[in-house]
């Protein structure tokens, strides 16, 4: 049997990647590409505390996870919509180059 | 080892290759498709967690809907796509030393916690666990507000995506 940890090592190796592509990535798509590593890490967790926790009928875990796919979908349509209207206006997804917020 | 560690080691590899290929890809096409392949990793390793639902929503919502997003929405912005500067930007070697960090950080972090070498359980017999999953998203005593909840986050998002892309001439 597979223990715990190695889903919970595995999972943090999964977001330190993700968190890479965020911090690091020029192109607004591929910063976006970074968080769905990230949330896809954090499902894998609750989905392996579901499975290992004392009673598998309490539904919590995959619950928890079916909502983050939700939220994941909103947050991907809004983002890669913004992308595509911040490109038709400054012909731009360098994220270093969209700064008209930027004090 | 047993076959079900083998089978883990190699998911866990796959998906973590194939997640450094989509961080470090310089062609975003390419990268979308690496992200395709780390999701199906994760969705094989909901399968090995017997969250069989998991899986086959993971495949469904985002290899079919996510994935394909992002692919045309490369295609859409396609003239920075082959950015001819780096792709990285000039602080990449902080963001590589934070994420370095974190992971650090994160595995001793894990290894002080008690619970770190259990093991699952059997499940038992007769357990269904999509029908639990059911039962738990649509019963009041369950979890139907944050379901319905959810439903009306997509709604919202459905309407701002369009609204925030619409392109008015």
């Amino acid at each position: 049997m597979v223990p715990l940890s190695w889903y919970l090592i595995f999972a943090a190796a999964l977001f330190s990647i993700g968190l890479f592509g965020v911090l690091s990535r020029r192109n607004a798509v591929a910063i976006l590409l970074g968080i769905e590593l990230m949330l896809n890490s954090v499902n894998i967790n609750l989905a392996a505390f579901w499975r290992y926790g004392d009673d598998v009928s309490v539904m919590a875990g995959q619950v928890f996870a079916i909502i983050v796919f939700a939220v994941a979908a909103a947050e991907v349509a809004v983002g890669l919509a913004l992308v595509i209207s911040v490109y038709r206006r400054r012909n731009t997804v360098i994220a270093d180059n969209i700064d008209m917020m930027k004090w | 080892m047993t076959g079900e560690q083998i089978t883990f080691l190699a998911v866990a590899l796959f998906t973590l290759g194939s997640g450094f290929m989509v961080v470090t890809s310089g062609n975003l096409v390419h990268a979308a498709l690496w992200l395709v392949s780390t999701l199906f990793g994760v969705a094989v390793t909901y399968a090995v967690l017997d969250a069989s639902f998991l899986a086959v929503v993971q495949v469904v919502v985002y290899i079919g809907a996510i994935a394909i997003l992002f692919i045309f929405a490369v295609m859409l912005t396609r003239k920075d796509m082959r950015d001819q500067g780096p792709q990285m930007n000039k602080n990449w070697w902080f963001g590589a030393a934070l994420a370095v960090l974190t992971f650090v950080g994160l595995f001793f972090l894990l290894q002080g916690w008690s619970g770190m070498s259990t093991t699952a359980t059997a499940l038992p017999s007769g357990f269904d666990a999509v029908a639990g999953l059911g039962d738990a998203l649509t019963s009041p005593a369950g979890y139907v507000l944050p379901f319905e909840v959810a439903s009306v986050l997509l709604v919202a998002a459905l309407v701002g995506a369009v609204y925030v892309a619409f392109n008015r001439k």
